[in-house]
């Protein structure tokens, strides 16, 4: 229930997009033979990021449900969804794609309801100004989780009531999580 | 307790609480602005003991990342572990033999007990009764010895692997575990009438800074936090992974919100946690307890991986981002810890310091594992 | 000559209590550590000595060689005069404290207020060790301490003044002389001996209770609360003024059992009324003082607002009533 509740409040969110996505799914576990061809494909296909969309996940191999991808200007739009739906925050993380330069910020989020029901929303900036608004006005707990992965991944939180390092010194000007940092 | 108080800035002072401080347990500081024993407001200071966790997962190879993680929680590591291989084995399609599986849920929920026993013991020692801490103690001992006997550690341990486990069980551990069920209930008893009917324990935490449920929600406080506060959230049985559909057992809620529903939940899950073990101990299958072949190399397709685990603090996730290689591209660490201790700073203003410093207390925190 | 022999007196006097309270204070802290570790089911010291015996003189030894730290900033005089001033008034009102019929330093007719008033010291050195300490904890436990000294020295008191109604005497001796007997004799025994005695099992409630606020001990031990507060006003101290604190603690334990024998528990009376003497003033004060430590070791800390309730809203008023109905007593019987 929460789940279509929410795949469809999500999809409105592209109107430009087609009625069935292009699903990207993951390709099953590759067999040891053709592991290395595999990973070669892969390689390759990496550096082409995926469009902005909703895209539905087998909960079985990913552990999640909903998988958006939204542009940054759309976030706190997809984020005020899963609030009205009493979704609450798990975590905020980012990952470096060096090799596409930008750097992804995601956003976990569960509910406390007995159908599982994992959303998450992903979003892409360019590595050398990443910017996203901050969600803390809607969930206080992002409050920390966007530290952390300021500190960590040098995303600048817009409108942060206090972007200071959390974990590392406070005096850090370094990025530990980034591919190129070089301790 | 905690009405309104109207503060003048100048007759208030800061108070560091830490890094070392006995109430912390551990190196965690809060710098409290102090309107005589009121809290007028406090902010947490984390990252004392952070040795970044995440960085080391992404050098490390998935196999030799497996010890770090009973590094974030040294009280109930086991449960961590298990999230970690679970995502991995998820990740990269490796069944694991029922045994294992039975053997895991039965190592972890003992696990759990130890763990709560030490954070109930020093809960009750931060609010200055020093003796349950000695018999919960003696209990806990009683549990790690056993999985010393069969994990090699007392603490952090480094027992399952990627398709099972690294030792199997023998009888001796059944036996003690089968002994140590009755002895629990009997301690459990005591501790109930030692310290859930003393008036002064009561007293201090009845109404002890009430958390809402959408306080919870907004900070993404699980675990006994959440359960305290009448949600009803575990995720052993909202999102079953593992073979705990399996099971017979019950998610303990109280809706008070109050320091004592903390302190209560934990409690009830100790006998829960009793439940799932007896029951995990007569229905343990016979068979091996790795893979017939488990792959030497793990190297899980691209793509990312969420796997979430209720440990004793509560909603532990692992997010597995792969490029296919034997590294990990990306490994987040969701603690539960961290999200419970970060409502500290909004929900502690305005009540004394000391009821501060026991709802501290009930929060249950491992500090290593909020800084990782 | 005869001036002499009463020089020669006090002095023998003096030496023998500062001789009596500290070995008491020392050997109260291996009992309490013996009886904690009975109560939590581990050995406790057992090391030095047969049961650990030596442990206190070893301790105080260690004490002793370290350096006395004065933190930047204090006000160097209060504090190196808080320490003294914690154990002053313990050995001071043990100068008129008698524990037998015979056995007393110096007896005066008013015994019972000059140990009241050395007793009200003891506030006075944690104000001055918290003050000095320059320290924010240190600074509240003091504030804390003088608050709770304030609040449990009136019903305390109060609670003292029935049985001094009942008694017709401030002269220690004399209330227990009152007392001598077997137990129905004594003071907290309600019945047989004295019908004015009603309310005195009510009393000795009141005192104990008020004694275990006065000495800081658990469940009241809000000065030192060591999960908020670190250690309370001693937070600076190490070495000897650590020491000193500690055997003050203990040495106060010691004036307020004692008080509380001698004027419920028929002080040096024998409860079958035979062979009175100092023993059973012994037995009955360490009797005392092994309920405290079981108490500490099975209760958790009091809040600070709590005590202070318990206090001004209960223990005030009960303690009134209770002093209007003794008097009323004593007017119909």
């Amino acid at each position: 229930m929460i789940r279509t509740n929410v795949l469809s409040a999500m999809r409105a969110l592209f109107p430009e997009a087609p009625e069935a996505p292009p699903v990207v799914e993951a390709p099953p576990p590759v067999p040891e033979q053709d592991a290395a061809a595999a990973k070669k494909a892969e390689k390759s296909a990496k550096p082409a990021p995926r469009v902005n969309g909703v895209v539905e996940r087998d909960y079985a191999v990913h552990g999640y449900h909903i998988d958006t991808q939204v542009a940054p200007e759309q976030l706190l739009e997809a984020v005020n969804i899963l609030d009205q739906q009493q979704f609450f925050l798990e975590t905020i993380t980012g990952v470096d794609w060096i090799a596409d330069q930008q750097l992804e910020a995601i956003y976990d989020f569960s509910h406390f309801g007995f159908e599982p029901c994992r959303v998450v929303i992903r979003t892409r900036v360019p590595r050398d100004n990443p910017q996203l608004p901050t969600i803390s006005g809607i969930y206080a707990g992002a409050n920390w989780h966007e530290r952390e992965t300021h500190e960590f991944f040098g995303i600048v939180f817009e409108g942060h009531p206090y972007l200071v390092p959390l974990l590392l010194p406070e005096d850090a000007d370094f990025h530990p999580l980034l591919k190129d940092f070089k301790a | 307790m905690s009405e309104p108080i109207h503060l003048l800035p100048d007759e208030t002072f800061v108070l560091n609480v830490g890094p070392q401080h006995p109430a912390t347990h551990g190196v965690l500081r809060i710098k409290m602005r102090m309107h005589g024993e009121y809290v007028a407001e406090a902010e947490t200071v984390l990252g004392y003991i952070h040795r970044m966790h995440e960085k080391m997962g992404e050098l490390k190879t998935y196999p030799q990342f497996l010890m770090n993680l009973s590094r974030m929680d040294y009280l109930g590591a086991l449960a961590y572990c298990h999230g970690h291989v679970l995502v991995v084995e998820k990740a990269s399609g490796i069944q694991v033999p029922e045994r294992a599986e039975y053997i895991r849920v039965i190592t972890v929920e003992l696990n759990r007990i130890a763990s709560h026993l030490f954070g109930v013991g020093s809960f009750v020692m931060d609010l200055g009764g020093f003796s349950p801490l000695m018999y919960m103690l003696q209990d806990r001992e009683y549990i790690l010895d056993m999985l010393e006997a069969v994990t090699g550690a007392r603490l952090t341990y480094c027992y399952y692997r990627f398709g099972g486990l690294y030792n199997d069980i023998d009888d001796t551990f059944i036996a003690r575990a089968r002994a140590f069920i009755p002895r629990c209930r009997e301690s459990l008893k005591k501790y109930h009438r030692l310290i859930t009917e003393n008036i002064i324990f009561r007293k201090r935490l009845e109404g002890n800074v009430y958390l809402s449920s959408e306080m919870c929600r907004k900070y993404g406080a699980t675990g006994g936090v959440a359960r305290a506060s009448g949600i009803n959230f575990d995720v052993r049985k909202n999102e079953p992974y593992s073979v705990y559909p399996e099971f017979n057992f019950e998610v303990p809620v109280f809706t008070e919100g109050d320091s004592m529903a903390r302190y209560k939940v934990k409690m009830a899950e100790i006998e829960q946690s009793l439940r799932i073990i007896e029951q995990g101990l007569d229905k343990l299958p016979d068979g091996p307890i790795m893979p017939e072949k488990a792959p030497k190399i793990i190297k899980p397709p691209a793509g990312d991986y969420y796997q979430a685990v209720e440990t004793s603090k509560g909603s532990f996730g692992i997010r597995l981002v792969s490029d296919g290689s034997k590294n990990p591209y990306r490994l987040k660490l969701r603690s539960p810890s961290y999200s419970n201790v970060s409502l500290f700073d909004e929900a502690c203003v305005g009540s004394m310091i000391m009821d501060a410093m026991a709802f501290f207390g009930s929060l249950d925190l491992v500090v290593p594992e909020i800084d990782r | 000559m005869n001036f002499s022999l009463t020089l020669f007196n006090v002095v023998v006097a003096v030496i023998i209590i500062v001789a009596f309270v500290a070995m008491n204070a020392a050997y109260l802290v291996w009992a309490e550590r013996r009886g904690a570790g009975r109560i939590q089911r581990r050995p406790g010291p057992n090391i030095n000595g047969p049961f650990g015996l030596f442990q206190p003189p070893l301790d105080g030894l260690k004490l002793m060689a370290k350096q006395l730290l004065v933190p930047g900033g204090a006000d160097k005089v209060l504090f190196a005069a808080a320490p003294v001033l914690a154990m002053f008034p313990a050995i001071t009102s043990f100068v008129t404290i008698p524990f037998s019929d015979t056995l007393v330093a110096h007896n005066i007719n008013v015994g019972l207020l000059c140990v009241f008033a050395f007793a009200a010291l003891g506030s006075m050195s944690i104000l001055f060790a918290g003050w000095s300490s320059h320290n924010k904890y240190a600074m509240m436990a003091a504030v804390r301490a003088i608050s709770q000294s304030v609040a449990y020295e009136i019903p305390m008191l109060i609670t003292v003044i029935t049985v001094v109604m009942i008694s017709g005497s401030l002269d220690l001796r004399e209330i227990v002389r009152q007392q001598s007997g077997n137990i129905f004799h004594w003071n907290i025994f309600p019945l047989l001996g004295n019908s004015h005695n009603l309310l005195m099992p009510f009393s000795f409630l009141i005192f104990f209770i008020c004694s275990l606020a006065e000495t800081n001990r658990a469940p009241f031990d809000l000065s030192e609360e060591e999960s908020v507060l670190v250690a309370g006003y001693h937070i600076e101290y190490g070495s000897m003024g650590f020491g000193l604190f500690f055997m003050g603690e203990y040495a106060n334990i010691v004036v307020g059992t004692s008080l509380a024998t001698l004027l419920f528990l028929g002080g040096w009376a024998c409860p079958f009324g035979l062979f009175p003497g100092v023993w059973w003033f012994l037995i009955k004060v360490y009797a005392l003082i092994a309920t405290i430590i079981w108490i500490r070791w099975t209760f958790p800390r009091s809040t600070i607002y709590s005590l202070l309730n318990l206090s001004w809203k209960i223990l005030i008023p009960l303690s009134l009533v209770n002093l209007l109905l003794t008097a009323g007593l004593l007017k119909v019987f």
